[in-house]
């Protein structure tokens, strides 16, 4: 059950010069239900496309049941793809759509027959053989690519997307016939979606992908209950993300609170990211506990009512069976393990970059340049810039300083907190804007509040 | 407010009436006079067959009906399969290369015909002096070939842009090689744009005459470069003998399409039901 | 692999297309002897007359099949589907028959001693000169290509909404300003279009101008023809006065810019 299948090391993969794909490494465990999962543009699509033989990476190996098959082309690959649109042969009917694979490998008429006839009977098609599959509806035509691809009995099938075209109720439907087939035919199962509750339902292992990067591979209640870091938190389920500060083993004081948790490992006094699910928020008596705060709006969700709660200036989303009146005075409370500790996606509070004056009392920076009257530090000298994630705002790209890469993009109870790229470096500010992730934006700096310190100064200091 | 949009419709459809007589009443008195006994085109003296007996004796109606014939299979079926080929690898190519192509692609349908025939007369006198090319069947052919070419590409092209790539991809997948899942999938997919871009070479080398004038030479001519030979001395009523034959042919090949083309739709629908 | 299916008709295009357009070239600078000379160009400046009527009369022609073709597309685009296809297909129908002999239908028609003058004749107008003139040759231009006006007109006028022109109306508009605001400026692409496919060949015919215009209305394709067939030998000039042609040609289409190699492809199919 443990062998592993696929093995995917260090992939890397261009497209138009950015990078989909950045060192990616995987492996995928037989009659496993793995479940690629993430944003779109995160590089899902490609990882999947590599296994199947339509991408070549530009380095890393792909490794199928032990052998290389980077240059393996598809048609001679043991793995199948239900593709996204279906792409089912608009010439042929229901039977010779699913029979294509089989007459292409010559296989005699009456083994064709048997095993198109049983494959169909598989995903509930059985009488409609000779239907045009033009005329099929949205989930008759994804049954018949799942039996197109199943009928050739791969070793893995690759799912792109299968259900997106799908309305909600007949998606449903369709994930748990999945997985039923699945089980049925003990076969593995790599299945791409952005879709986090389609992942959750369906998979025995998901993989959350983020900028060609793996966050986190572990079974849905792992990667719900321990996300790995606010990325995985905010994109899996609802949650609060604050920040917070590491007291010692077992205590984390954040939103201007100390609270017990049950996380252990971290250094004194550590800059940690914290996730708190909205249903793990209980309502208390206000004296019962320090998070007290006003509640901002309440919204009934059918099963719960949605809330909003403000303590000290930061938001709380809290879900609740009982309503609260808007304006309520209420008090919170989370038990300890229902507090994830998780390490900061950015490692320190603010951006510490190096510099060089260029001519007197003009400094550059990762490409970009600015005056500082009166500075003192003669030009060619390296300088240290530490710059306030608040000193760094997004404004249309025609105005900007410069042009970067939001890389994410996370709700902080006050305030949003983005990650950007720079001239192949990654900073941190804070906006109160939302913004598309995995674009271009353009920021502006506010040069007067850039602390500026010579290198080589702090460099003797230290000595 | 109906009394106005009634004479206004009443007004269009004499508009129409008005244009449909002036392109038809040519064509008409043409064919009525091809049964005219007498050579005059003003008196219809009396009725006759003898201009259509004397047609089909015309040996050099009759051969240059034949090389039409001939020139526009030949070179339709062999425009089809280079220019399908060629769209293929077009919609495969970079966008700037293809832009490149396709300009030079798109150049003997914006080019008046008359450059066109020109130029390849030309080179046909140069090819003439090098290899000693002859001018006839095999200068006719080759220019027939290429400006019908563009009509295949840009019939097929469109299907190719419209078609579901991933259907290529589903059949690579499905075990097929490139080469395969070309002829299994891809073919029949744009065969639409095949059929059609077909017909188009080989009506539009049916029809020429410009350019075949210019490279046919004395010795092989096609039926409208005959026609014109005869125009230019004037009277004579095979021509409209010949005019009424093709109106015919014409007229009786589109109903019997369209026919077919309602029987079909109807069966679709029918099927849909 | 995929690329290389185009490679034969690379090849083709290169061979039949390009370098036929470099001979035409080549052969407008040389002279008898294959020497550079810019003789031809100089020496065919006295046909300017004939180049000035050619503009004249295809632009002639030009503006009477807009005139004619456009009311008749609109008023075709607003038929039920079904009385749509059978119209077009009944103005389709004339292209099939070779346009010599369509020509030739109206060289009858004219003649000195034709039906028309026949009939004029009868209604006591006295016969009149219709074959040999410049109107001849308009006419026989307006009837040949008219359809190649019409069919750019009617399937960008099929792409207009009942709904558009009553939302005009609805807004205000009467029916010039519906006409002018409205109509006009979505088939601008359908007028420019059937404007190049009715100039490009009325500019360069020569059947048509010799079989309805007699001798003494020559035009630059006769000019043409002449220099390559006819009793006027001299492919030289006749590769300068192409030149001339196809640049000219090329600088109009360039100008109106109707030619989009993106939008080509849905005109003509």
């Amino acid at each position: 059950m443990n062998d592993v299948l696929i093995n995917l090391k260090n992939l890397t993969f261009f497209y138009d010069g950015d990078k989909v794909l950045d060192d990616l490494s995987l492996q995928i465990r037989d009659k496993e239900f793995v479940t690629l999962l993430g944003p779109s543009g995160c590089g899902k699509t490609t990882t999947l496309r590599i296994i199947g033989g339509f991408l070549t990476p530009h380095s890393g190996d792909v490794f199928f049941d032990g052998k290389r098959i980077n240059d393996l082309p598809p048609h001679k690959r043991e793995v199948n793809t239900v593709f996204q649109r279906y792409a089912l042969f608009p010439h042929l009917n229901v039977y010779d759509n699913v029979a294509f694979g089989l007459k292409v490998k010559k296989l005699p008429k009456e083994e064709i027959r048997r095993r198109v006839t049983e494959m169909l009977e598989t995903v509930n098609l059985s009488g409609f053989e000779k239907r045009n599959v033009n005329q099929l509806s949205g989930g008759q035509q994804q049954r018949v690519a799942i039996a197109r691809a199943l009928v050739n009995y791969p070793k893995v099938l690759l799912l792109d997307e299968p259900l997106g075209a799908l309305d909600l109720k007949l998606r449903k439907e369709m994930q748990l016939e999945l997985k039923r087939i699945q089980q049925q035919l003990e076969i593995t199962f790599v299945y791409v979606t952005h879709d986090q509750e389609e992942a959750l339902t369906m998979s025995d292992t998901v993989v959350v992908i983020q900028d060609g990067v793996v966050q986190q591979v572990g079974t849905p209640q792992d990667i719900y209950n321990e996300p790995k870091n606010a990325f995985v938190a905010d994109f899996i389920g609802e949650s609060n993300i604050y920040d917070g500060i590491m007291l010692k083993d077992c205590l984390v004081k954040f939103a201007g609170v100390t609270l017990p948790c049950v996380d252990k490992g971290f250094r004194r006094n550590q800059p940690v990211d914290l996730v708190i699910r909205p249903e793990d928020v209980r309502f208390v008596n206000p004296e019962e506990t320090e998070l007290i705060g006003t509640v901002t709006s309440v919204i009934f969700k059918g099963v719960h009512y949605e809330m909003e709660v403000m303590v000290n200036d930061l938001l709380w989303v809290v879900h609740s069976t009982a309503a609260r009146a808007v304006g309520e005075t209420v008090g919170l409370a989370v038990d300890p393990f229902d507090i994830h500790i998780m390490e900061r996606m950015f490692a320190t509070d603010k951006n510490y970059v190096d510099g060089e004056v260029v001519e007197e009392d003009i400094i550059e920076f990762l490409g970009v340049r600015f005056k500082r009257e009166n500075l003192g530090i003669p030009a060619g000298e390296k300088v240290r810039l530490t710059i306030d994630p608040e000193d760094i705002s997004v404004t249309s790209e025609d105005i900007s300083d410069a042009t970067v890469y939001l890389e994410s993009l996370i709700y902080k109870g006050a305030y949003n907190e983005l990650i950007i790229w720079l001239d192949e470096t990654e900073l941190i500010l804070h906006s109160q804007n939302d913004e598309e992730v995995a674009t271009n934006i353009g920021v502006k700096f506010d040069f007067d509040r850039i602390e500026i310190k010579p290198l080589v100064g702090e460099k003797e200091a230290a000595e | 407010m109906t009394k106005p949009k009634k004479k206004r419709k009443i007004g269009s459809n004499l508009y129409l009436a008005f244009v449909f007589l002036f392109l038809y009443l040519p064509i008409i008195v043409m064919m009525v006079f091809s049964f005219n006994e007498s050579k005059s085109r003003a008196n219809f003296t009396g009725f006759t067959f003898k201009w259509y007996t004397e047609l089909f004796k015309n040996d050099l109606i009759m051969d240059s009906f034949w090389n039409t014939i001939l020139i526009a299979v030949l070179s339709s079926v062999i425009a089809t399969v280079l220019g399908t080929l060629a769209a293929i690898g077009i919609s495969n190519m970079k966008k700037f290369s293809r832009k490149a192509v396709m300009n030079a692609t798109y150049l003997p349908i914006i080019n008046p015909e008359i450059v066109t025939g020109v130029s390849l007369c030309l080179l046909f006198v140069f090819f003439a002096g090098f290899f000693g090319l002859q001018f006839g069947f095999a200068t006719v052919l080759i220019a027939h070939i290429t400006f019908v070419l563009p009509y295949v590409i840009l019939n097929v092209l469109p299907k190719l842009r419209q078609m579901d790539k991933s259907i290529y991809e589903a059949a690579l997948d499905l075990g097929c090689n490139p080469w395969k899942a070309y002829w299994k999938v891809v073919l029949p997919e744009i065969m639409p744009g095949v059929f059609a871009g077909f017909l188009m070479s080989f009506t539009y080398s049916l029809d020429d005459f410009i350019i075949t004038y210019f490279v046919s030479g004395s010795g092989f001519q096609t039926l409208p470069v005959t026609i014109y030979g005869m125009v230019r001395k004037k009277v004579n009523p095979q021509i409209n003998a010949l005019s009424t034959i093709l109106f015919v042919v014409v007229l009786l090949l589109l109903i019997l399409m369209n026919l077919k083309g309602a029987k079909s739709a109807k069966k679709a629908k029918e099927k849909n039901v | 692999m995929k690329k290389l299916v185009s490679s034969p008709y690379l090849l083709w295009m290169v061979v039949f297309i390009i370098v036929p357009l470099f001979f035409v070239a080549y052969s407008a600078f040389t002279n008898d002897a294959q020497e550079f000379t810019i003789g031809n160009f100089s020496s065919i400046m006295k046909y300017t007359p004939v180049f000035l009527k050619s503009l004249w009369l295809a632009v002639v022609s030009t503006v009477i099949c807009l005139l004619i073709a456009y009311p008749l597309a609109f008023v075709l685009s607003r038929k039920s589907p079904r009385s749509q296809g059978m119209l077009v297909m009944l103005i389709m129908l004339p292209m099939w028959i070779n346009f010599l002999l369509r020509t030739y239908a109206w060289m009858t028609l004219l003649e000195n001693e034709g039906l028309i003058n026949k009939f004029l004749e009868l209604l006591g107008f006295g016969s009149v000169q219709m074959i040999n003139t410049q109107g001849a040759v308009v006419l026989g231009m307006v009837y040949n290509y008219l359809p190649f006006m019409v069919l750019p007109l009617y399937s960008i006028m099929c792409k207009i909404e009942p709904s558009v022109l009553e939302a005009a109306q609805d807004l205000g508009a009467g029916r010039f300003q519906t006409i002018f605001r409205v109509i006009l400026p979505l088939s601008k692409t359908g007028i420019l279009t059937g404007i190049i496919m009715v100039f490009v060949p009325s500019v360069s015919t020569f059947a048509i101008s010799r079989m309805l215009g007699g001798g003494s209305n020559m035009l630059i394709g006769d000019l043409i023809e002449e220099q390559f067939l006819g009793g006027a030998y001299n492919p030289n000039v006749g590769s300068a006065l192409s030149l001339i042609l196809m640049v000219v040609i090329l600088i109009i289409i360039g100008v109106t810019n109707t030619f989009d190699s993106d939008e080509m492809e849905g005109m003509l199919v």
